[in-house]
């Protein structure tokens, strides 16, 4: 009998393993952004080396363009290739919003089918490390309110890998949204399987099965609600926590039959509460589930501010265990 | 004169060639405005009239595996590369045999069986789209060229600064073609822009610029020629300036008070097209009569087109869901 050793690994070197195996793959898969290439490797080094390994055509330095990057990408898409776009931190989606929704999500509709835009576009995310309002935020629902891309946020390392390689080969343009703070730190790294083990879009992961109550949750926010099951496991009351992976496409299904079980939902994300992911899935479960609802859905989210930058102001505007503990209470009252 | 005769002008052969899409541009407009005007049919319209030269005089120089992009104002580039006139008035009058089975419609005509493979309803967002043709040819080693067009207007927007930098620093095949007709939207390029001359801009990105008389079809061609056959070498892009007017404004029914009455009324008096048919006859590149019977086909072929478009069916409703994705969802 063979038995195989655990392989912890951080979340920024699966995402590394992921680009490696499908360049590997595909010769039309290339990548582009901002100080990608060697000897940096990207800002975050999550492109360390791909450039050695593949050259500076496939793994391609760009100038501080945005526009240019999205347009690059999304009219080689168009000719055949599958890019994989970085941008840098989420907040900067904003100066190449154009090319992400009037062009990448939209032409495969507007030509009728004839022109499709595989592509990826990897961004990190997220409050945590004092970068202040305009390096911090989670702007996962612009993405979910513009049909025609699809939107990706991992929770762990074997699923960024699973799903960024799907992502490459995914026929639609992908949001994929890289929790910064998970990039490197060891507390998240897990045991991730080597080669290609893709996991396919719109596939929910159920991390932790209930019965009471079940909480919704994506991205670096699974690890809170998980830890609030935990709190509240030595309470006698059992939570089922989802982790949805890809917000869209939405694995309702899953999302529904839980809650259907449960009678009580609560949703939680870092992005702003106001319009945000939650409020959609909420009322998508009210809509469906109201008759057995025991309680209203209850949402768990960022503030409705910028992200601040003294720390203690940070804290206070990220959801927190304690939040999604009391949340959860709220519902059984 | 209506154009400049060198020694290395086209041949017969291509100057005809480029008097028959002229005449196809010319034609088609006139019977969009025409039906628009008496209430047969009722879209957005963006008339391209006097600055068909432009389309022709690089279009003569594309092979159909090259790319072209362009705009809004696109239809003299979609007939210049070739989309197939049925298709493309059927998509115009929003009906399921059009291009896009009636989905994008004229701001989003769709042809990559001709290599029109993106028109923009945004100001400036083909230029950095180009690039990744460019790319995705330099790329594959293919000597493919892209073609993408724009107006003056679009030359005040970051896309163009982003996309001019970028397709310079890669050498990429793309040929810039910014066809000047002196007006964005509703104000005139001189309280617009800090420029005379939008080729200057190309000097800022290590790039050759050329400003060109985009209503002189054989200085539009060897502008043209020259800057597509550098991309096609691997030598990087260019800037074409093309200067042009648009003789009916920014888009039908516009009450043209912004556009000096003198000044259209010349533009107008100087109508490139015909001029460019008197030319060819007095310089014995053509005679009346060959010139007459691409007339007659080019009406038959618009008549034939129109009644194509206006007795087809309008998309199914099912189609509402279809190419959202590559699987349909609600």
């Amino acid at each position: 009998m063979t038995t195989t050793e655990p392989r912890i690994i951080p979340m920024g070197l699966a995402l590394n393993e992921a680009m490696d195996i499908a360049m590997g793959l595909d010769e039309k898969v290339f990548l582009l952004g901002e100080d990608i290439a060697e000897p940096s490797g990207g800002v975050y080094k999550i492109t360390k080396g791909l450039s050695t390994k593949y050259g500076t055509h496939r793994v391609r330095k760009t100038p501080i363009s945005e526009a240019a990057i999205i347009g690059a990408a999304v009219g080689a898409a168009i000719a055949g290739y599958k890019p994989v776009a970085e941008i840098m931190i989420m907040d900067f989606i904003a100066v190449c919003l154009d090319q992400i929704t009037n062009h990448a999500a939209k032409i495969r509709y507007m030509s009728g089918g004839q022109t499709t835009v595989p592509m990826v576009i990897r961004t990190s995310a997220g409050a945590g490390r004092q970068f202040g309002a305009q390096h911090s935020e989670m702007l996962e629902a612009w993405a979910v309110h513009t049909p025609g891309l699809k939107v990706v946020v991992p929770s762990n390392p074997a699923d960024a890998k699973g799903l960024l390689i799907s992502s490459i080969f995914d026929p639609d343009p992908v949001l994929f949204v890289e929790p910064m703070l998970m990039y490197w730190d060891p507390q998240y790294a897990c045991d991730v399987p080597v080669g290609d083990n893709r996991i396919p879009l719109g596939k929910a992961n159920i991390v932790r099965e209930g019965k009471d109550v079940t909480v919704i949750s994506y991205g670096k926010q699974v690890h809170d609600a998980v830890k609030a099951a935990d709190i509240l496991a030595g309470e006698g009351v059992s939570v089922e926590v989802i982790d949805l992976r890809t917000l869209v496409p939405l694995d309702e299904a899953t999302v529904l039959a839980s809650v259907s079980k449960t009678k009580r939902a609560v949703v939680v994300h870092e992005a702003v509460t106001r319009c945000g992911f939650g409020a959609e899935l909420s009322s998508r479960i009210h809509e469906e589930l109201f008759g057995t609802l025991a309680a209203p859905v209850a949402r768990v989210g960022g503030q409705n501010t910028p992200v601040p930058y003294a720390k203690n102001l940070e804290t206070a505007f990220v959801p927190q265990v304690a939040d999604i503990v009391a949340a959860i209470k709220s519902l059984n009252k | 004169m209506a154009t400049t005769n060198r020694p290395d002008s086209p041949d017969r052969e291509t100057l005809v060639q480029m008097y028959e899409i002229q005449s196809k541009i010319k034609t088609t407009d006139e019977r969009f405005r025409s039906m628009l005007t008496s209430g047969q049919i009722q879209l957005i319209y963006y008339s391209p009239r006097g600055q068909e030269c432009i389309s022709a005089g690089y279009a003569v120089h594309l092979r159909p595996d090259d790319y072209v992009v362009t705009i809004y104002r696109g239809l003299h580039d979609h007939l210049a590369k070739g989309v197939p006139m049925r298709e493309l008035w059927a998509e115009f009058l929003g009906r399921s045999t059009g291009t896009c089975k009636g989905k994008g419609g004229p701001m989003h005509i769709t042809h990559p069986d001709s290599g029109l493979v993106v028109t923009t309803g945004i100001v400036g967002s083909g230029i950095p789209i180009a690039n990744g043709f460019g790319l995705a040819a330099q790329l594959s080693g293919t000597d493919q060229v892209t073609v993408v067009n724009f107006g003056d207007g679009a030359s005040n927007i970051g896309a163009f600064h982003e996309g001019m930098n970028m397709a310079a620093v890669w050498k990429l095949p793309v040929v810039f073609v910014c066809q000047n007709n002196l007006y964005g939207e509703h104000t005139p390029m001189s309280m617009s822009t800090g420029v005379e001359y939008i080729s200057e801009r190309a000097a800022a990105y290590g790039m050759p610029g050329v400003t060109v008389n985009g209503n002189d079809p054989v200085a539009m061609w060897h502008a043209a020629g020259e800057a597509i056959a550098r991309a096609r070498a691997g030598e990087g892009p260019t800037l074409i300036e093309a200067r042009t007017y648009r003789f009916y404004g920014h888009l039908m029914g516009d009450a043209m008070e912004y556009m000096p009455k003198e000044e259209r009324k010349a533009a107008m008096a100087a109508d490139p097209v015909p001029a460019f048919r008197a030319w060819l006859l007095e310089n014995g590149h053509a005679t009346e009569a060959q010139l007459a019977e691409i007339e007659d086909k080019i009406v038959a072929m618009v008549d034939d087109a129109v009644e194509f478009a206006m007795n087809s069916p309008e998309p199914s409703l099912d189609e509402l869901y279809t190419d959202v994705y590559e699987e349909i969802t609600k």
